[in-house]
């Protein structure tokens, strides 16, 4: 997460003094987000928004690799803020890990994939590519930007896989495993079949094009009937080839679409490609009337360019198992116990671990099972199940879910639930189910097929009626002029086209898309779902009010910061980072320090004053007097949604912080923005009613459409009940793992930056760029697609009904048909293209 | 004539076909299963 600056209003509100945010802020010398005041440092020339971008700006220097950044500007990049893990990476070596991941290369050494976090741009690829510079060894390392996946090959006798993995999490691109391996096999396949096809049609079209040139070419010479016959011969073969080959795709599809009773662009499609096939075979065999190869297999080759340009826009999700699997660690330690009663603690794969299992996790480690707490006492960071930023206190017996991460303590936990059954198990299945069962999705372009194909085949026979006078060959064959000529080609142009040029401008301003159909989808406003934390607020813990009482403010908050300094909980972490960042610094060490977990510090200084800081029931426990005026301060604190931090010196409270989420800058108006559409705003949160409220009352929300302490459960089951009940498009708006499982199965679910990996998996829509701001680029964006989209099926239905209709008066041959075509998919693909689109420029 | 018309035919379809047949290969092995890395990477026309 950025440590982006402190918000203003918040600040404004604290009794003491502070010095403002100035108006214009410097940037980070290597991410280019904004500096926060309290961090900047005139004595530098270089600047930096945090400690992570400012290491990995020293090591990406240091390591001679400074045009990464000459390279960024040029290319102008969007840039994320640096996030290193400084894991070790150890179980990288492990042989087992090697069995599974690493293979030996082509020329000499072994290689492996990593899935990179954080790769986004083409500076990236140039960084990483260069990882023999940092690592020895490493003789060539390539990344697929669009997968995030690198192959790294390297010498194992030079260095270890750890020490690779550490290169990469070095400047930011932490790297994990490469699971799902099976799945971007089985795309990698599609891909490539769909490539194939897409060649061969290209080439069988090009081929009879000029075969059928040579025939329109004797149609107003002499030509030999033998050539003309040899001619229509040998298209017809191709032809037939045509229809067989790349064609099926789309007898596939129609057949599915048939069965399922649904509408689908492929069956007036399908139609046409049979119907004229088999009528070209009979001419060809009879030797008389026209042959529609040339048509037909140009139909296949401009409708597969269609699918395979939607194929580039969409991305595949993962199943529930990877998920799983990136959120839980590799490794846990296993305690063992013989006969004799002596331990023996043994690194085992987390797989391996059976429920009532004894496991130790040591600080900062991430629980790998759910289980029960049977000694130790720590912090826990949970933020993974209710999206809450604040650590919660475990002790002895207190029960703990798989994927939050273990704070200062050490914690040893008997397994309950391993896998699948635990609870972040159960909850990764609901968001692959709930994304398997989501409604599809009908498409507009969908829609008016099913009204084309009726028109179409009702067209056809009232034309084979008309003519039947005329003999039954004409009659036929004007019918299949007119199935050919009013096949959608254009319309199968056009939304890939549409969808992929508006997907690809959006990426440029920092909101990524799955696929096409979302931009639909949002077309028309409804209900929005939205988290809090992190999502309308900030995710992170502040400072958001300060003041004294009795003693000075700069003696107080300097002794609170001396009594605080050895903590490691994360109010203490958070109140002293505030307090160097408005310049107060601890003036000495206290002699005498102790901490009660869960209550606060008690801290005495060689000038002899004892100093409290913790919560009120501490302060009271001491016996420490609590003036009426804080005491007022805290309860409004509290109906803010923030929590208190007391300091009492010699006996008096002296001083109290008020810490919360402070709510995005950018919400507020986003909000507004959206309300004025006709959007209905709904929030959904994990955290306290009181705390829900007051940030809902800041944003215009009224109360009645919060609904707080809800579990991820909870909030699926709500948007599931909204979606259900309504017509109208329902949007889930979110961060974290906690809002996966809504965020799949809701019409369009929408990730906003920092969230975790699960939630991006599940999540339709990406907004890179920070805060809530992209939505709004999103919606104005839905609106232009929209009227664009209805202009280029316009254009396209217009060619085939006037060529239609040129069909039914009798007056299409196959050269008119050949000409139409090509001509209707290229001004379907110009409008797609070109001129304004507004909201995109 | 017949003939020469008969061996251009063959000839032109043999030359596409061979120009089909490297792409279905290249396909294959993975040559485009890439399609926006390579070509960022030629951006970078320096040093090593």
């Amino acid at each position: 997460m950025s440590s982006a600056p402190t918000n203003a209003s918040g600040l404004a509100a604290a009794a003491t003094t502070f010095a403002a945010e100035p108006a214009e802020k410097t940037a980070c010398a290597h991410c280019a987000l904004p500096v926060p005041t309290s961090l900047s440092d005139s004595g530098q020339p270089e600047q930096f928004c945090c400690s992570g971008c400012k290491s990995v700006y020293h090591l990406i220097r240091s390591s001679g690799l400074d045009r990464y950044y000459e390279l960024r500007e040029q290319l102008d990049d969007r840039s994320e803020s640096a996030r290193t893990t400084a894991e070790r990476y150890d179980e990288m070596n492990d042989a087992e890990y090697h069995a599974l991941f690493v293979k030996p290369a082509a020329g000499g050494g072994v290689e492996t994939e990593l899935i990179l976090e954080g790769v986004h741009c083409p500076a990236c690829v140039w960084l990483v590519e260069r990882l023999g510079r940092v690592v020895d060894g490493v003789s060539e390392c390539r990344l697929n930007l669009r997968l995030g996946v690198a192959t790294v090959t390297w010498d194992p006798a030079a260095s270890n896989l750890s020490d690779i993995a550490r290169g990469l999490d070095g400047p930011s691109y932490p790297p994990h495993p490469p699971r799902g391996e099976a799945r971007r096999e089985a795309m990698r396949a599609e891909g490539r079949a769909a490539l194939v096809n897409l060649g061969v049609a290209g080439f069988l079209a090009g081929n009879i094009m000029l075969i059928s040139m040579a025939l329109y070419g004797g149609m107003f010479g002499s030509m030999a009937d033998e050539h003309r016959t040899m001619f229509r011969w040998v298209s017809a073969g191709l032809g037939v080839l045509s229809l067989a080959w790349p064609g099926r795709t789309f007898f596939r599809g129609a057949w599915a679409a048939i069965r399922t009773r649904s509408s689908h662009l492929d069956v007036p499609i399908a139609v046409a490609l049979a119907l004229g096939g088999f009528w070209g075979l009979i001419n060809t065999v009879r030797g008389t009337g026209e042959i529609y190869f040339d048509s037909l297999s140009m139909l296949v080759f401009l409708l597969l360019v269609g699918r395979t340009i939607q194929r580039y826009q969409q991305r595949k999700a993962s199943s529930a198992v990877d998920l799983i699997c990136s959120m839980t660690p590799t490794r846990a330690r296993r305690i063992d116990t013989d006969n004799a009663g002596a331990e023996t603690t043994l690194s085992v794969s987390t797989s391996s671990l059976h429920a009532a299992d004894l496991v130790e996790v040591r600080a900062g480690e991430i629980i790998p099972a759910d289980g029960v707490v049977e000694r130790g006492e720590s912090t826990v960071d949970a933020s993974l199940l209710t999206g809450e930023p604040l650590p919660v206190e475990v002790r002895t017996g207190d029960t703990l879910a798989a994927g939050t991460v273990n704070g200062p303590g050490m914690l040893r936990l008997r397994v309950s639930e391993v896998g699948d059954n635990s609870r972040i198990g159960r909850l990764m299945q609901q968001v692959a189910g709930a994304s398997a069962e989501r409604s599809a999705w009908v498409q507009l372009a969908d829609r008016v097929a099913g009204v084309f194909v009726v028109v179409v085949l009702v067209a056809a026979a009232i034309t084979t009626w008309a003519w039947w006078p005329a003999g039954a060959d004409v009659a036929i064959e004007h019918a299949t002029a007119l199935l050919i000529v009013s096949c959608p080609c254009a319309l199968g142009l056009a939304t890939p086209l549409v969808m992929s040029v508006a997907c690809g401008r959006l990426a440029r301003r920092g909101v990524l898309i799955k696929g096409g159909d979302v931009l639909e989808r949002l077309a028309k406003p409804g209900v929005l779902f939205t988290d809090k934390t992190g999502t309308l607020t900030e995710g992170s813990l502040r400072v958001l009010d300060r003041i004294s009482h009795g003693v000075s403010d700069d003696r107080i908050w300097s002794l609170a910061a001396a009594a605080e300094a050895k903590s490691n909980h994360a109010v203490a972490r958070t109140l002293i980072d505030h307090l160097a960042a408005a310049g107060i610094d601890a003036p000495c060490e206290p002699t005498e320090l102790h901490e009660v977990f869960g209550k606060g510090v008690d801290a005495t200084f060689a000038g002899g004053e004892r100093v409290l800081v913790g919560s009120r029931t501490w302060m009271l426990e001491q016996g420490a007097a609590v003036p009426a005026k804080l005491d007022d301060r805290a309860d409004d604190a509290g109906a803010r949604g923030q929590s208190t931090v007391w300091v009492a010196v010699d006996g008096a409270v002296a001083g109290l912080a008020g810490l919360g989420d402070a709510v995005r800058t950018d919400a507020k108006p986003q909000l507004d923005a959206l309300r004025d559409r006709g959007w209905e705003i709904r929030v959904l949160t994990g955290d306290r009613r009181d705390a829900a409220e007051a940030i809902a009352a800041e944003l215009g929300i009224e109360a009645s459409d919060v609904e707080a302490e809800l579990s991820p459960e909870d909030k699926l089951e709500r948007v599931r009940t909204m979606a259900t009940s309504t017509d109208r498009t329902v949007v889930m708006l979110g961060d974290g793992v906690n809002d996966a499982a809504a965020m799949a199965a809701v019409d369009v679910g929408i990730a906003v930056r920092g969230g975790a990996e699960a939630s991006l998996e599940a999540a339709d829509v990406y907004l890179q760029a920070p805060g809530v701001s992209p939505l709004g680029t999103l919606m104005r964006a839905t609106r232009s697609v929209r009227r664009r989209l209805v202009l280029c099926l316009g254009v396209s239905i217009s060619y085939n009904a006037l060529a239609g209709a040129a069909a039914i008066a009798g007056l299409v041959g196959p050269l008119t048909a050949a000409v139409i075509m090509p001509m209707s998919s290229l001004s379907v693909l110009t409008i797609a293209s070109l001129g304004a689109w507004k909201a995109l420029k | 004539m017949t003939g020469v018309l008969i061996v251009m035919l063959v000839v032109a379809l043999l030359l596409g076909g061979s120009a089909v047949l490297a792409v279905v290969l290249m396909a294959r092995r993975g040559q485009f299963d890439d399609l926006e890395t390579p070509a960022i990477r030629a951006v970078f026309d320096d040093d090593d």
